[in-house]
């Protein structure tokens, strides 16, 4: 006992002396802040009542969701539900919603969203859609840029890890969705020893027509090495697009050993005008397949799942000059074009390099069969033929480089934890910028595109550390913005963000702002429980279904009480918001319900399902604060044992039945 | 032959009759534009909520602003605006379009008395609307239910019939809008022709009771 007793003290001590180390080495104020010079405050201020100058949709990583952040001031402006339930917004616990997260494998509330991707026109964004991926259960999500909402969701049969994806071309023609873990093709009970073998690489092409409407057009067959990230070509090189591949050692354990080994890795360049020729000619193959396209359905109000059950695949066999591989060192993260189309950047994440690719040179050397050898029926090009140039010991670890509209380039370094400016084409570092800390991905608004929109520059960091307030064990992921506008980056701002952003984009406001829909109007409200009219308000009994068809205007719901509910029976309260302007939600919570709330915007209808397992009257009310009597804004429900006699009687108001 | 001024009397003396089918053209404004305005202005409602008073209808800046209106309004006791059950926008524009009948025969006739009765008919009429309008502002700013969730002594709660005014936390601001305008112009331009006709009446009695002044005064013009 004793000698625990000192031994702990003695560790007490150690622990002090630690601290009190620590508080003599705190890093003064410069270091913190990385040396802020001038009024940095005026440049992401925004007074109150005036609107930030960009957009930016950051991923939610392992939140599933997007969120939404103005810039530069760095504000929060909304959540958007995406892959993952949402208490709160009823996402995936109201009767229309669920629908959107039905997979193969059933009903998944989570998932983890990586890379948000904003539509395109001509290769700028045009702010009707953003995309995002499911890392986990193979997915692609819509999400509509005038409602914010998710649209549709489509589930990537023959993938596992949904990573590079869901990157455009150039007139959103298509997203892709390529797999970063190689799995069994067709899936099957085989020893995962014999990964080479048995195991596969899939990339998707999902086509996105006028209205948004997705599908998967084409998928390719490759070796099962994991496809990282990707992006296609603009302008000269619309038609084409990249994907970086790593484990092109084809290994199943100890990855971080065994897929390091090979000094350069693959570019994979797919010529996607070629596979509409060979599917036109038929040269693919029709394979059966079990994968979900979920729709939210705008004018019902409702999502509805539709498994489909093919897919059409191309083989590089069958198929010369789909693929080509381009040899890029060292297990490459981020492929990123530049707005010119030519150079295509190869960020060799365990490299101290940067590789950049020529699209001219890579058509030379398709052109003159400078190839190294065929890996899987993909010609892997003369890695000399291909490459422009170099930018030589920029950091270490790049992930990602977007650009700006002056021939610059910006990477990422997470192990020097660093963003850099370099000059596409003489490959000259011209400025650092370090981060605060271990920068992941950064974003220019439109610098993924044919036009970047500049000016702003967001790090997306991984470890945050005591950038803020302590808040315990975890702390939020940390953004932080730079000024690009001048010769120097200048870091303006620290902003928390939601979940972990593996990737955002940026847009000008105005490209989003004028399309914003207030509210849903009433008369295009075509939810088959809808009910339009408080006189119309009623409750019905399908046997032991009851469908409640209630209405909710400021500050009452019609109808407020019911009797005649029996234990045992399925309550549907189909609550239409009949409000008809701008921010008058109303909320709806039922006691005892065993999923979440109703939050429905004016105009529209959503149904929640009530299960009462014991007698009693339980209160419901409205969970948004709607107006002056919102606290009123409440209602009872009776419920009576299974074998009672109670009519089914509802009511609102003393002298003004609604029966 | 014509001379130019006998061409020029020849306009002169068509102006009155010209001026009369403008006015009544004029009314036709009144079933296509609004006629009154009422805007409320609150910190919650930066662009305002403007309702139109049209002759035969109430409408707003959007489907959905009367709904608004009256949502705000139930908090007083206010009773519903409903378009439906105000008479006056039903019979309102028969008014109008005898009205319009009889300025057509006004024209037809083309005497000054005729105009000047017209005019005064519409004053006596436009009187009549406003101050019908005045009664159901009073109606809605005073005939206040008695279980009005809000109850606040002394306020009045009456909308201005011209002008701006204070409402609790609404600035009510109230004025004639574009076909109120063209109606008043409509009014202005009836008593014009009035005018002009009695002069021109005057001046043809005065030409045909001295014709050699008349053609003195053309030959020293010409001069
Ligand atoms: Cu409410």
């Amino acid at each position: 006992m004793k000698n625990l007793s000192s031994n702990f003290k003695n560790v007490l001590l150690v622990i002090a002396g630690l601290l009190l180390a620590a508080s003599c080495n705190t890093p003064g104020n410069a270091y913190k802040s990385g040396a802020l010079a001038g009024d940095v405050a005026s440049q992401v201020y925004v007074p109150p009542g005036e609107y930030d100058e960009f957009y930016a949709f950051m991923s939610g990583g392992f939140s599933g969701q997007i969120s939404v952040h103005g810039l530069p001031s760095g504000r929060l402006l909304r959540i958007i539900p995406v892959f993952s339930v949402d208490a709160e917004k009823g996402y995936g616990f109201n009767e229309e919603t669920k629908a959107m997260l039905n997979t193969s494998h059933g009903f998944i509330p989570w998932d983890d969203a990586h890379h948000p991707e904003l539509s395109q026109t001509n290769g700028v964004t045009d702010g009707r859609w953003i995309f995002i991926n499911g890392n986990n259960t193979p997915r692609v999500a819509r999400v509509d840029l005038s409602t914010f909402e998710t649209a549709e969701i489509i589930e990537i049969p023959n993938s596992g890890g949904n990573h590079s994806s869901p990157f455009t071309t150039e007139n959103t023609e298509y997203v892709v969705a390529g797999t970063r873990f190689g799995v069994p093709y067709p899936q099957q009970d085989v020893a995962i020893d014999s990964y080479a073998e048995n195991f596969k690489g899939m990339l998707t092409y999902i086509s996105v027509s006028e209205e948004g409407d997705m599908d998967v057009a084409f998928q390719i067959l490759l070796p099962a090495f994991d496809y990282d990230l990707a992006h296609s070509g603009k302008g000269k090189s619309h038609g084409w697009t990249f994907f970086t591949t790593y484990n092109t050692e084809e290994k199943a354990t100890l990855l971080e050993v065994t897929a390091s080994q090979n000094d350069k890795d693959y570019i994979a360049a797919v010529n996607w005008k070629k596979a509409e020729e060979y599917l036109a000619q038929g040269k693919f193959r029709e394979v059966a397949a079990n994968y979900a396209d979920n729709e939210y359905d705008e004018s019902t109000q409702m999502a509805t799942s539709t498994m489909k059950n093919s897919v059409k695949i191309l083989t590089p066999e069958d198929c010369p000059g789909l693929v080509y591989f381009l040899p890029t060192p060292k297990s490459p993260h981020g492929v990123d074009v530049d707005p010119t189309g030519e150079y295509i950047v190869g960020n060799g994440k365990l490299s101290a390099d940067l590789t950049v690719h020529s699209f001219t040179k890579m058509l030379a050397a398709i052109e003159n069969e400078s190839f190294e050898k065929v890996v899987a029926g993909v010609p892997v090009l003369q890695f000399e033929e291909v490459v422009a140039g170099v930018v030589p010991e920029a950091g270490l670890g790049p992930l990602h480089t977007e650009f700006d509209a002056n021939g610059n380039a910006y990477t990422s370094f997470f192990i020097t934890s660093e963003v850099v400016k370099w000059k596409v084409g003489s490959w000259e570092v011209l400025d650092r910028a370090p981060s605060y800390y271990s920068i992941g991905h950064l974003m220019i608004p439109g610098g993924d595109s044919k036009e970047p929109q500049g000016k702003y520059l967001v790090a997306l960091n991984k470890i945050t550390k005591d950038r803020y307030l302590p808040t315990g064990p975890e702390l939020c992921h940390s953004a932080q913005l730079y000024d690009i506008s001048g010769d120097k980056m200048k870091l303006l701002l620290d902003f928390p963000t939601m979940g972990e952003p593996h990737y955002a984009q940026g847009i000008s406001a105005d490209r989003i702002q004028s399309k914003s829909k207030k509210f849903y109007p009433l008369e295009e409200n075509k939810h088959p429980y809808a009910t339009l009219g408080e006189k119309d308000a009623r409750v019905e009994r399908a046997g032991n279904n009851v469908h409640v068809y209630m209405t909710t205007i400021r500050s009452h719901f019609a109808p407020d009480n019911i009797e005649g509910i029996k234990v045992g029976d399925k309550v549907y309260f189909h609550v239409t918001n009949l409000e008809q302007d701008w921010d008058v939600p109303h909320g709806f919570a039922m006691m005892g319900a065993n999923n979440a709330e109703l939050l429905i915007m004016p105009g529209q209808t959503e149904t929640l399902l009530w299960e009462p397992k014991t007698v009693g009257v339980f209160p419901f009310y409205c969970t948004d604060f709607c107006s002056a009597l919102h606290q009123e804004m409440q209602g009872y429900v009776r419920v009576s044992p299974r074998n009672s006699d109670i009519a089914m009687t509802w009511k609102l108001g003393e002298d003004d039945p609604v029966q | 032959m014509s001379s130019p001024l006998s061409f020029t009397i020849s306009c002169m003396k068509k102006y009155p009759r010209i001026l009369m089918i403008i006015a009544v053209l004029l009314l036709i404004g009144l079933f296509i534009f609004p006629m009154w305005r009422i805007t409320l202005l609150a910190p919650q409602y930066p662009n305002g909520v403007t309702m139109y008073i049209y002759i035969n209808k109430i409408g707003g800046d959007s489907p959905s602003t009367l709904q608004n209106i009256n949502i705000l309004n139930h908090y007083i006791g206010m009773k519903y605006i409903e378009p439906e059950s105000i008479p006056e926008l039903k019979y309102f524009p028969y008014i109008i379009y005898s009205v319009m009948g009889l300025g057509i025969l006004a024209a037809v006739i083309n005497k000054g008395k005729f105009y000047m009765a017209w005019g005064i008919l519409m004053v006596i009429l436009a009187a009549l609307g406003i101050y019908d309008f005045y009664l159901w502002e009073y109606d809605y700013g005073h005939n206040l239910s008695d279980t009005a969730p809000i109850k606040i002594p002394n306020a009045s709660f009456q909308p201005p019939l011209f002008g701006v005014k204070q409402i609790i936390n609404f600035t009510a601001i109230s004025y004639p809008h574009t076909s109120g305008i063209m109606a008043g112009i409509a009014i202005v331009l009836s008593f014009v022709a009035w005018k002009l006709k009695i002069r021109n009446e005057k001046y043809a009695e005065q030409v045909s009771s001295d014709s050699d002044a008349y053609s003195g005064v053309l030959m020293r013009s010409k001069a």
